[in-house]
Order: C-alpha cells, then sequence, then structure tokens
C-alpha cells in the first residue's frame, strides 16, 4: 500500500515529469514530504500565479506538458490567472491544487475554495479526486487530456484525505481511451481535394499561421508548402516563429499592429488559407470586412473554431502537420503566382516598419539589437502591451518555439515567470524576457526564484514610466487625457540588486549592445532598464473595429 | 431566433450538468427546460435542453458541448421528426359543485389524469407536448392555479434510428 501523495509523484514521473514549479502549504504538505525526496525537481516561486506560468513557459518552449502545484484556497485561486492564460493560447499544463478534507468539502473549511467549479471554463478538463485508488488513472488521463488534441490546462484538484489516504498500485491501460473524447488527427480526404483544388486555381494566395501550426509540430510542412507553390504567408501573434522571420515570402504578422503589406495582402487575397488560427478580433479588425475578395480554406483540430468567426468555405478538421503532409503528397512544384508576389514585394518595399534613428533611445531598436546579436537562437518571452508588440514586430524568429507570449488572455506578468519555465525546457540558449516598466512589476518578486536557483533569464525592462499601450489609446482615442497610466521612475537596477542580480540601466542608444553584451556575458540573470521615448507608439496600427487595412501610422499609399 | 430540442449523452459522474449549463449561461442562453435521467446506456445520463436561440449561436454552444470529456454525444433533435413530451403537475382550485365537475370534464378533454381530490383543490397530472400542457394550463387559469410543475421537455426522434451522433 501507498499513499495518495507517493502515487501522485510516481504519476507524475511516469507522464516524464521532470521539474514541477509549486509553492507549499497546509492540505498539500504530504505531497511536499514525498517530494522531500523525490528525484523530481521542484521550483519554488513566489507567488503561485508564477508557477502556473512557468509550467506553461516550459510547456511552450519545449512542447511537453508543464506542471505546477499550489496548496488549497487562495494558492489556488492564485493559480487561476495562469490557468486562464495556457487555455486561451492553448498550452499544456497540468495543474495540481490541494484541497481541504473531503468530509469538510463545501463546509467553508479552512482555505477552501472550489476550484474545480471556479476552473471550469478556463480548463479543457478538471478532477476532483475522491480517492487514493483514482490518482494514478486521473493524472494519466490528465496528461493525456493536456497534451493531445487541441493542447490545453487540466487540473487535478486532490483533498487532503486522498494524499493521505492508503491505496495499491492499480495497472493502467497503455492507452487511454475515453469515451467522450476522440480528436479527430486526420483531415477528411474530399476535404483535403478540395483545399487542393482552390489552391491549384487561385491567383492571389494567402497563408494565414497560427499558434495551431506550432503546437502541431508542422512548421516544417508550412514552409514546405509555402515554397513549393511560391505562397507568401502571414502568421499570427502566436504563430510567429513557424516560418523564418526572413524567408522571401514571410509577410510577418497580420492584424491590430501587423505590417501593412500582410494587412494589404489578406485585403487583395482571393483565397486565405488559414492553418491552426481562429479569426480572433485583434486579427481581423471589422470581421464582415476581412477577406473580403477571398475564399476560405480553415484548417484546424477543433472543429469548434470552424465557422465561429467567419464562413468558411472549406473546413478541414485535423491536425495540422497530418494535414499539410496530405496536402503536400497532391501538389507539384508552381510558380503560377509570380505577379501577385511582385505586388506583394512592391507593398514590402514602399510600406517596411520602421525605425526612428534620431539618437534617441528608442525600443524597436533595442530589439532589433537584441535581435541581431543572438540571430535567432534564444528563447524570447514578453509581457503583454506596447513590449510585446514591438518584439513582434521588430524581433527577427528563426526558429518555432522560440517566441513565447500571452496572446489570447494578454496577461500582464506572464513573461518573466514564463521566460523562467522556458529555461528548463531550453537551457541550451539565452531566454531573454521583454518587458515593460508596467508588466515586470507585477510578477516581479520572482527575481526572487531566479536568484536562488540561478536561473539565467535576461529581463529587458523597455521602461517609459508608464502603462504605454492603454497610454497610446488615450493618446489616440481619448484626447490625451492621461488618466491613471503614468507611473513612477523606478530604479529596477537596485530592485535587482537588492535580490542580488547583477543588472545595467541603459539611457542612450550606444549602451544597448554592450548592455545586451554584459547579460549575455553574466552566467545568472541579469535585469536590463531600458530608458527609452516615453511616448513611442506601436505603429502601424488598425483602431478597434476598424478595417485592417485602415491602418493609422503607416505609410501613404 | 427558434427553440431547439438539444439530447445530449453524458457520463453518469459528478459535475456534468454544470459543466453543460455552464456553457449556456456563458454565452447569455436561457435555457427554457431541462431534463436529466438515466438512459439506455450504463454508467451515462442524457440531458434534454430547450433553449431559443440562432442557428449558428446553438451550433456553436454544440460544438463547445462536444468538447467536453464527459459528454458522448449531442443532438439537435429539431432538425428531424421527433416526439417530444413533457408531464405536468397542477393544482387547481376546485370547491364541490359546478367549478369541480368543469374541472374534471376538462381534465378528460386533455387526457389529464385527476391525482388528488382535496376538499378545495385537486391536482390534474397531464402528459403532452408543450402546447398542450400551455392550453391546459391556459383553461385552468379561471379557476385558479395555485401550483404548476412541470418536469421539462424530452425528446426522442422518430423512426429506428438513433440520436445522431456528432462526436
Amino acid at each position: 500500500m501507498k499513499t495518495g501523495a507517493k502515487i501522485l509523484i510516481e504519476s507524475l514521473q511516469r507522464e516524464g515529469t521532470e521539474i514541477i514549479f509549486g509553492y507549499p502549504g497546509g492540505v498539500v504538505l504530504p505531497i511536499y514530504d514525498e517530494l522531500y525526496d523525490s528525484s523530481l525537481r521542484h521550483i519554488l516561486v513566489r507567488h503561485e500565479q508564477a508557477a502556473a506560468h512557468a509550467a506553461d513557459g516550459y510547456a511552450r518552449a519545449s512542447g511537453r506538458v508543464g506542471v505546477c502545484l499550489a496548496t488549497s484556497g487562495p494558492g489556488a485561486c492564485n493559480l487561476v490567472t495562469g490557468i486562464a492564460t495556457a487555455y486561451m493560447d492553448s498550452a499544456p499544463i497540468v495543474a495540481i491544487t490541494g484541497q481541504v478534507p473531503t468530509n469538510l468539502l463545501g463546509n467553508d473549511a479552512f482555505q477552501e475554495s472550489d476550484i474545480t467549479g471556479i476552473t471550469m471554463p478556463i480548463t479543457k478538463h478538471n478532477y476532483l479526486v475522491k480517492s487514493a485508488a483514482d490518482i494514478s488513472r486521473v493524472v494519466q488521463e490528465a496528461f493525456y487530456i493536456a497534451g493531445t488534441g487541441r493542447q490545453g490546462p487540466v487540473l487535478i484538484d486532490v483533498p487532503k484525505d486522498v494524499s493521505t489516504g492508503l491505496a495499491e498500485d492499480t495497472p493502467l491501460p497503455e492507452k487511454v481511451t475515453l469515451r467522450g473524447y476522440n480528436p479527430t488527427y486526420k483531415g477528411h480526404k474530399r476535404q483535403i481535394d478540395k483545399a487542393v483544388e482552390l489552391i491549384v486555381h487561385a491567383e492571389r494566395p494567402l497563408i494565414y499561421a497560427g499558434g495551431g501550426v506550432i503546437a502541431s509540430n508542422a512548421s516544417a510542412e508550412l514552409v514546405s508548402l509555402a515554397t513549393l507553390l511560391g505562397i507568401p504567408v502571414t502568421t499570427t501573434l502566436m504563430g510567429i516563429g513557424c516560418i523564418p522571420c526572413d524567408h522571401p515570402l514571410n509577410l510577418g504578422m497580420l492584424g491590430m499592429h501587423g505590417t501593412e503589406y500582410a494587412n494589404f495582402a489578406v485585403m487583395e487575397s482571393d483565397l486565405l488559407i488559414a492553418i491552426g488560427a481562429r479569426f480572433d478580433d485583434r486579427v481581423t479588425g471589422k470581421i464582415d470586412t476581412f477577406a473580403p475578395h477571398a475564399k476560405i480554406v480553415h484548417i484546424d483540430i477543433d472543429p469548434a473554431e470552424i465557422g465561429k468567426n467567419k464562413r468558411v468555405d472549406v473546413p478541414i478538421v485535423g491536425d495540422v502537420k497530418a494535414v499539410l503532409q496530405d496536402m503536400l503528397s497532391s501538389l507539384k512544384k508552381n510558380n503560377a503566382y509570380e505577379p501577385w508576389l511582385k505586388k506583394i514585394k512592391h507593398w514590402k518595399q514602399h510600406h517596411p516598419l520602421r525605425v526612428k534613428d534620431d539618437g534617441r533611445l528608442h525600443p524597436q531598436y533595442i530589439v532589433r539589437a537584441l535581435s541581431e546579436l543572438v540571430k535567432g537562437e534564444a528563447v524570447i518571452v514578453s509581457e503583454v502591451g506596447q513590449n510585446q508588440m514591438w518584439t513582434a514586430q521588430h524581433f527577427c524568429f528563426h526558429h518555432p518555439r522560440t517566441w513565447i507570449t500571452s496572446g489570447g488572455l494578454g496577461t500582464m506578468g506572464y513573461g518573466f515567470p514564463a521566460a523562467m519555465g522556458a529555461h528548463f525546457a531550453r537551457p541550451d540558449v539565452p531566454v531573454f524576457d521583454i518587458a515593460g516598466d508596467g508588466s515586470i512589476q507585477m510578477n516581479i518578486q520572482e527575481m526572487s526564484t531566479v536568484a536562488a536557483n540561478k536561473i539565467p533569464v535576461k529581463v529587458a525592462i523597455l521602461n517609459n514610466m508608464y502603462l504605454g499601450m492603454v497610454r497610446q489609446w488615450q493618446e489616440l482615442f481619448f484626447d490625451r487625457r492621461y488618466s491613471y497610466t503614468e507611473l513612477p521612475s523606478v530604479d529596477f537596477v537596485k530592485i535587482a540588486n537588492a535580490y542580488g542580480i547583477d543588472g545595467m540601466r541603459v539611457d542612450s542608444p550606444d549602451d544597448v549592445v554592450p548592455a545586451l553584451k554584459a547579460s549575455l556575458d553574466c552566467d545568472g540573470p541579469f535585469v536590463m532598464d531600458f530608458r527609452i521615448e516615453r511616448e513611442e507608439n506601436v505603429f502601424p496600427m488598425v483602431p478597434a473595429g476598424a478595417a485592417i487595412n485602415e491602418m493609422i501610422g503607416g505609410h501613404p499609399r | 431566433m427558434k427553440p431547439h430540442t438539444l439530447s445530449i449523452l453524458v457520463e453518469n459522474k459528478a459535475g456534468v450538468l454544470s459543466r453543460v449549463t455552464g456553457l449556456f449561461s456563458r454565452r447569455g442562453f436561457n435555457i427554457e427546460s431541462l431534463a436529466v435521467g438515466t438512459c439506455e446506456e450504463p454508467g451515462m445520463s442524457r440531458i434534454t435542453i430547450v433553449v431559443i436561440g440562432d442557428d449558428a449561436k446553438v451550433e456553436q454552444v454544440m460544438k463547445q458541448l462536444h468538447k467536453l470529456i464527459d459528454i458522448i454525444k449531442v443532438s439537435d433533435l429539431s432538425e428531424n421528426e421527433r416526439v417530444e413530451r413533457e408531464l405536468a403537475l397542477i393544482k387547481v382550485n376546485a370547491e364541490p359543485g359546478t367549478s369541480r365537475a368543469e374541472i374534471m370534464q376538462i381534465a378528460s378533454i386533455f387526457r389529464a389524469l385527476i391525482v388528488d381530490v382535496g376538499s378545495k383543490s385537486v391536482i390534474l397530472e397531464v402528459t403532452g407536448d408543450a402546447e398542450k400542457i400551455d392550453a391546459l394550463e391556459k383553461l385552468l387559469r379561471q379557476y385558479g392555479v395555485k401550483e404548476l410543475v412541470r418536469t421539462g421537455r424530452i425528446g426522442i426522434l422518430r423512426g429506428a434510428k438513433a440520436g445522431k451522433s456528432e462526436k
């Protein structure tokens, strides 16, 4: 007989878990006691939200399921933002929470919260385990659900008497079978044929690639499809990295802060091939005017995404990788789209993203300097807001899973802890968190975690002493009334130093590269406080509710 | 906007009903009627939900329902020929005398049963589709309906075919 806690730890290891991010507390004491002499690595965070984000960052950088652990009540509730973030971006994590003993459930016991109820709309599935004998099966199912189909978070709530309860080892099946869960991987042959037919007959096709391409590890197939026929590719925020930034067919990001040429291409395309993307409002702008001349092929593993926002001509439900492989096998090399590519090339030449070179410290320059320094061989994590958009626009990504950001939920404070998690997935490359002075202060306590564990995350704070993106909207749409968006100056280097972390303040463009190099030369974590132009904006920009070719801050057409 | 009768086959597990209803409430649907019970498959239950909404929105909810792990099958019965029934218990004021006789007459026309007779009231049990029950209720109002309980609608497809699987 073994305790539930022991079974839990063994089950996690059987699923291949190597690291968990967590925070102890009353009802998880039995689990922590098991961890004490387990070979499973545990990173003690300073706030449970960071544990969820770290597990998420680990998952996105590695493609494996990330794990976090928290106690009941406040611990579990603090995971919620992290779980919702993972849910919106389909990141596979398993969150384990302690719960009050079963005899006290529903009793308003100390540190009780109904976490399975709370997380119902933000998890792919969740479990309240009622007996130690169920733990091994539940953990196996949780990993299977989190890591297959459209991936996402799964929560397991373990009451204290279940982790102290005794049970025999139960034999587990090789493969999990759940009556109500059978994701479709292979695309329907006839639908794929129809899509191929449309591609062959199109004149102005455009691939619109999303995070699903990366989740499905289908970047190679996507690039093959694009290059085989010469189809230009635009990516969503989540899709960045699925095609190298300097690939001649890559148009960069589309949508609200997309490139002008990507948005022009959408508006003129006669065939939009949406791959692992979900027609989010930040991408489409005014939905009725999005891709007005295009037939739409939509490939997605989640049937609920198809036709959700936009009517689709050829829906293909399936795993992006499998579907693209099938499509590739029935397509032949072709250069039929030359006139279209010529037009796009013209747009690219005349509507490039801009960086000012006036001797002042512009954030775009910092992102580009970092990009040139690491040449794509780094994991770049961002916070949310202007820092995120400048990085998405100006950093040159060469590989999938090297760009990690909170897209769907837009969670400020995500980047720093996610970068910690990403480091454990990719210890071979430097990991940067591109932050704003607002976002970094949402999980700044994790400086203690990176210092204590020597996690070499490099934090580049683009400090404008504003909640920059909100300020930008106030400037443009609220008559420059900066209502509660100005932040006082914070000496982030001093804060870093107080935690035992090295740092550097940068006020001029000349000091950018030396600071970035110093961060790379430093073995441990490093904090850079870049004092950027305070009222720099993210351009181009599609105002909310406008068509995506109605951009402000672009070039005259 | 029209009523849709959704038949949902689920694992008989704690929390399933709230997972299902949560999907409707999150999208601002008001559930018109809801009935849950065991069914032909051991370990499973069938939920019948009637909602009013436009077709695209209802289709999106059905797709989201499919994604729930504990849900086996979802079908929209309103697309097909079907039998729908509801049962109601109605307590009506019925002083001995003419009104009581009239109520009993109405009951027999609607093939309702009188299941309880008190000194001042009777209880009717009626089965049928929603319109029939509405009609009966309307007629009984003049005597004073003290209490009315409806089971919620249940439905089944006509013919040999079982509810079409979407999963």
